[in-house]
């Protein structure tokens, strides 16, 4: 029962990360149409600039702020550079065109740093908290969490009272009559493009330093979570990424703990394979449809 | 900035095959013209093409001046350009007051933009009464009124409208022409207006153009005499 | 006597397959043992590549974990071999039967993967296939009794037949075996494109409600091109399997399977040829590098480093370029999202088509 209630609070930071990664995912979505296949990879290049950054002046917190500019930079850099040539329509054209560029930044990656191992510090303790006898989060994760909903609740903010969110949205939802209206929504997809991949540089670079360390392959788990997290709560649902990211978090860790951390690919597929046969609409989500 | 709209012998197609061929006509500051003519006749796509969501193949169109074709679409709408599109045009994820603050926000900001959206829940009272539903919980004709209050609310000098009554119940059609007439003359807008449903159209408009197959086949006073009772004209393009 | 016109096009393929087949071998003669193992282990990857190519060329489904159909293949023929071995079967029997229990599991998987993607849409299709390739360690190692984790298994050496031990090496004997394997499953995949599969899963690919009218199974033409890219895959990594001897989660990465399709976009989406230049390219290019990289006297960590990236760079680069750049050559013949659209070149105004079909 301790060892449940400590994979479960465990769980919930873990899902944070899922869910904060999941809904960059949704904003590439709603910005573009498509399934960002390369988000991992550059929130990858993000957080090795941190990693640098770090290294260079000695503060995490400088490192952290960098790697967020990085990923809004390489966020526009993507969009600027290769993205915005995708033609509307061909869903799977995009999918090889980011798979493309995956292999580009991965190569770029580990021709600068190699393939080692290199671990990352976190800011705060990371050993769990006890309480009442029970070891639940560390103090690390519970930053993890306070911080991802923090930035969630930012970007509801956001999206729901700024003119800026207003035309973001409107050019997501209806971009021929938004450009009617005189909404800029070739700026307002590159700025999505931009929110989209900072936020995703931020969920890597609070979940990397928990894993055994950064690596050109350090994300690719991390993007077939939140795929899994954006099959189970939808695309289009922001709230449905954060259902989802939790319910996957505390899904996986459950896994890892119970079977050992061999054993998540094989939850993660299993997971996905359940909830596409049993509601491929997704768990969470009204409108997206997946369907064939 | 008065609302002079020019098309010179405007030509555009889609991939090859030419829709509009040679389209000419003026519009002076503040007339009410209606573009008439059969399905396929050409008048969605010379909408479009005053938007700039066709590229124009040939021709010119000019606004007060202003040389249209070479801006993109959301610059026109900054030029005192606005359309409003055939059919749902109201996005329907957001609210009827979004759907107004979007209209105007690159024309008003902060205690003018809450100004202008009041404006327009006075033009049309039922918005008023809907401002926090979502786009897609209303009717066809508070859609269209939506529409209509959005294209409004950026104070354009030239106001172009595809299609306004198709959908809708007599009854909403003649008052949502009315408000249009009434609107256009207190802001002292030029509107082209496109239209099947002739007769409306032609009761508030000063001037009719038939379109037929892509080139203007009529110009003509709206006054009964003219349009409506050439029977033969309106035979042949009207189909009745 | 007369032939209806599909068998007598069908007899021509497999003459034709016949004919490159023992040419291929015949090839075999004017190379080192290096390189005949290189040209065993294009084959091999060939084998997947072509069916892949056929996935989404001609069916319009995209899978990134091709490998671990290549995997369950290669598994499949190390332990039905090895139980064989056990068994004291060896010989063309042993191989055989290793060989149709690889295409068994493989085609069990893509039968399975076929019913998923019958459900899904294309990017949706594409996660479930990245999730499993990654997953093909895990699945190693959770079931290592068996599969024996990373370290994978080791099947009997397979020597060269008596009455050819004189006359060729070991190497050439593989390579032999592997252009054989290859030859067969390169034909078939071509009768089988030329036929009514090859016409169904092109009208779904290209209009899948239009198919539907026209009384084709969607659902069920999906499942059939992925069991038979499958059964190509397996092939491959039975062969893979064959050659060296030994089959490890190492050998089938997501790395691999992505190189696999950038064989299959390069070469030409749908083309056999196509599939036969990416698989050249894949293997080849990486081998380019390296010797080019050897050349520069560059430290030794630089060396591998740039000998390890730089093919995925100008791989990853040529993929964004092809798919980009020559839009109406490959992605025409990539699915479009209902409905039907033409999309007009975007210019400076960035205009778009009207969303109805109809003019006016």
């Amino acid at each position: 029962m301790d060892r449940l209630l400590f994979l479960f609070a465990t769980g919930l930071a873990r899902g944070a990360v899922f869910a904060l990664f999941a809904l960059s995912l949704v904003l590439i979505w709603r910005a573009a149409r498509m399934i960002n296949f390369a988000q991992g990879a550059m929130a990858l290049v993000a957080t090795y600039v941190a990693f640098a950054a770090t290294a260079a002046t000695g503060s995490y917190w400088i490192g952290l702020a960098i790697g967020i500019l990085a990923g809004a930079a390489t966020g526009w850099g993507a969009e600027r550079g290769v993205m915005r040539f995708v033609p509307h329509g061909r869903p799977l054209t995009g999918v090889i065109v980011a798979i493309g560029l995956v292999m580009v930044l991965q190569a770029v990656l580990g021709f600068l740093f190699g393939p080692q191992f290199r671990p990352m510090r976190t800011p705060f303790d990371d050993s769990p908290i006890t309480v009442g006898g029970i070891p639940l989060l560390s103090p690390y994760d519970l930053f993890v969490l306070i911080t991802a909903l923090v930035i969630m609740a930012g970007l509801a903010l956001l999206f729901t009272r700024t003119s800026l969110g207003l035309q973001l949205r409107a050019a997501a939802f209806a971009p021929e009559v938004s450009r009617i209206l005189g909404v800029r929504v070739s700026r307002m997809v590159t700025i999505g493009w931009v929110l989209s991949s900072a936020v995703a540089a931020l969920a890597a670079m609070l979940l990397v330093p928990t894993e055994l360390g950064l690596n050109p392959h350090a994300t690719d788990m991390l993007f077939v979570y939140a795929f899994a997290v954006a099959v189970v709560g939808g695309l289009d649902s922001p709230a449905g990424a954060l259902l989802g990211g939790l319910t996957v978090g505390v899904a996986m860790t459950l896994v890892t703990g119970y079977l050992g951390a061999t054993a998540a690919p094989i939850g993660v597929l299993v997971l996905l394979v359940v909830v596409l046969l049993i509601k491929p609409g997704g768990i969470f989500s009204m409108k997206e449809v997946r369907g064939a | 900035m008065s609302g002079a709209l020019k098309i010179d012998d405007l030509v555009v197609g889609y991939g090859g095959a030419p829709v509009l061929h040679g389209v000419s006509f003026d519009l002076a500051p503040g007339e009410i013209v209606a573009v008439l003519g059969a399905n396929g006749a050409g008048k969605t796509t010379l909408l479009r093409s005053l938007a700039g969501l066709v590229p124009a193949a040939a021709g010119a169109l000019e606004l007060d001046g202003i040389d249209l074709r070479s801006l993109r679409t959301e610059d026109r709408a900054r030029r005192g350009f606005a359309l409003v599109p055939e059919g749902q045009s109201v996005v329907g994820e957001l609210t009827v007051d979004e759907n107004l603050r979007l209209g105007a926000l690159w024309r008003h900001r902060g205690r003018s933009r809450d100004r202008a959206v009041d404006g327009i829940y006075e033009l049309f009272e039922p918005l008023a009464r809907r401002r926090a539903s979502a786009g897609h919980q209303l009717s066809g004709g508070e859609r269209q009124m939506l529409a209509l209050g959005r294209a409004l609310i950026a104070e354009p000098i030239l106001l172009a409208l595809d299609e306004p009554s198709l959908g809708l119940a007599p009854l909403v059609v003649s008052q949502l022409m009315g408000t249009l007439r009434d609107a256009a003359a207190a802001r002292g807008l030029t509107v082209l207006l496109a239209e099947q449903n002739v007769t409306s159209a032609l009761s508030i408009a000063d001037r009719g153009i038939v379109l037929d197959l892509g080139n203007v086949v009529a110009d003509a006073d709206a006054s009964a005499s003219d349009l409506a009772a050439d029977e033969t004209l309106r035979h042949a393009y009207l189909g009745f | 006597m007369s032939m209806n016109p599909r068998t007598h096009s069908a007899a021509r393929t497999i003459a034709i397959g016949a004919a490159l087949t023992v040419l291929a071998i015949g090839g075999t003669f004017l190379l080192d043992p290096y390189w005949n193992f290189q040209l065993a282990t294009i084959a091999a990857t060939l084998c997947a590549a072509a069916g892949l190519t056929i996935l989404l060329g001609h069916s319009g489904q995209l899978s990134l974990g091709h490998a671990a159909l290549m995997a369950a293949g290669g598994y499949g023929y190390a332990l039905t071999v090895n139980a064989l071995t056990d068994a004291g079967i060896v010989g063309l029997p042993r191989f055989l039967i290793g060989l149709i229990a690889a295409i068994a599991l493989a085609g069990a998987l893509g039968w399975l993967l076929g019913l998923a993607a019958a459900r899904l849409r294309g990017p949706y299709l594409a996660g479930v296939t990245l999730a499993l390739v990654i997953a093909v360690p895990a699945v190693a190692t959770v079931f290592s009794g068996v599969l024996r984790g990373d370290q994978g298994l080791q099947i009997a050496f397979e020597p060269v037949p008596e009455f050819l031990s004189t006359l060729i090496a070991v190497e050439q004997w593989q390579a032999w075996v592997a252009i054989a394997v290859a030859g067969v499953v390169i034909t078939w995949l071509v009768i089988l494109t030329r036929g009514r599969l090859g016409l169904r899963m092109r009208a779904v690919r290209d209009d899948e409600i239009a198919a539907r009218l026209g009384g084709v199974h969607a659902g069920r033409t999906k499942v059939a091109a992925f069991v038979v890219s499958a059964v190509s895959a397996g092939a491959g990594g039975a062969v893979l399997c064959f050659v060296t001897q030994s089959v490890s989660p190492g050998a089938y990465t997501l790395a691999f399977s992505l190189l696999l399709v950038v064989a299959v976009v390069l070469g030409g989406l749908g083309r056999i040829g196509g599939a036969v230049i990416g698989s050249v390219l894949i293997v080849m290019l990486p081998w380019l590098i390296g010797a080019a990289v050897g050349a520069f006297s560059l430290p030794a960590e630089v060396q591998q480093r740039l000998a390890g990236n730089l093919p995925l760079l100008v791989f990853g680069a040529l993929l964004v370029i092809v798919m980009l750049v020559i839009p109406a050559g490959l992605a025409g013949i990539l699915p479009r999202r209902a409905p039907r659209i033409r999309a007009a070149q975007a210019d400076a105004s960035e205009s778009t088509t009207p969303r109805h079909i109809t003019e006016r």
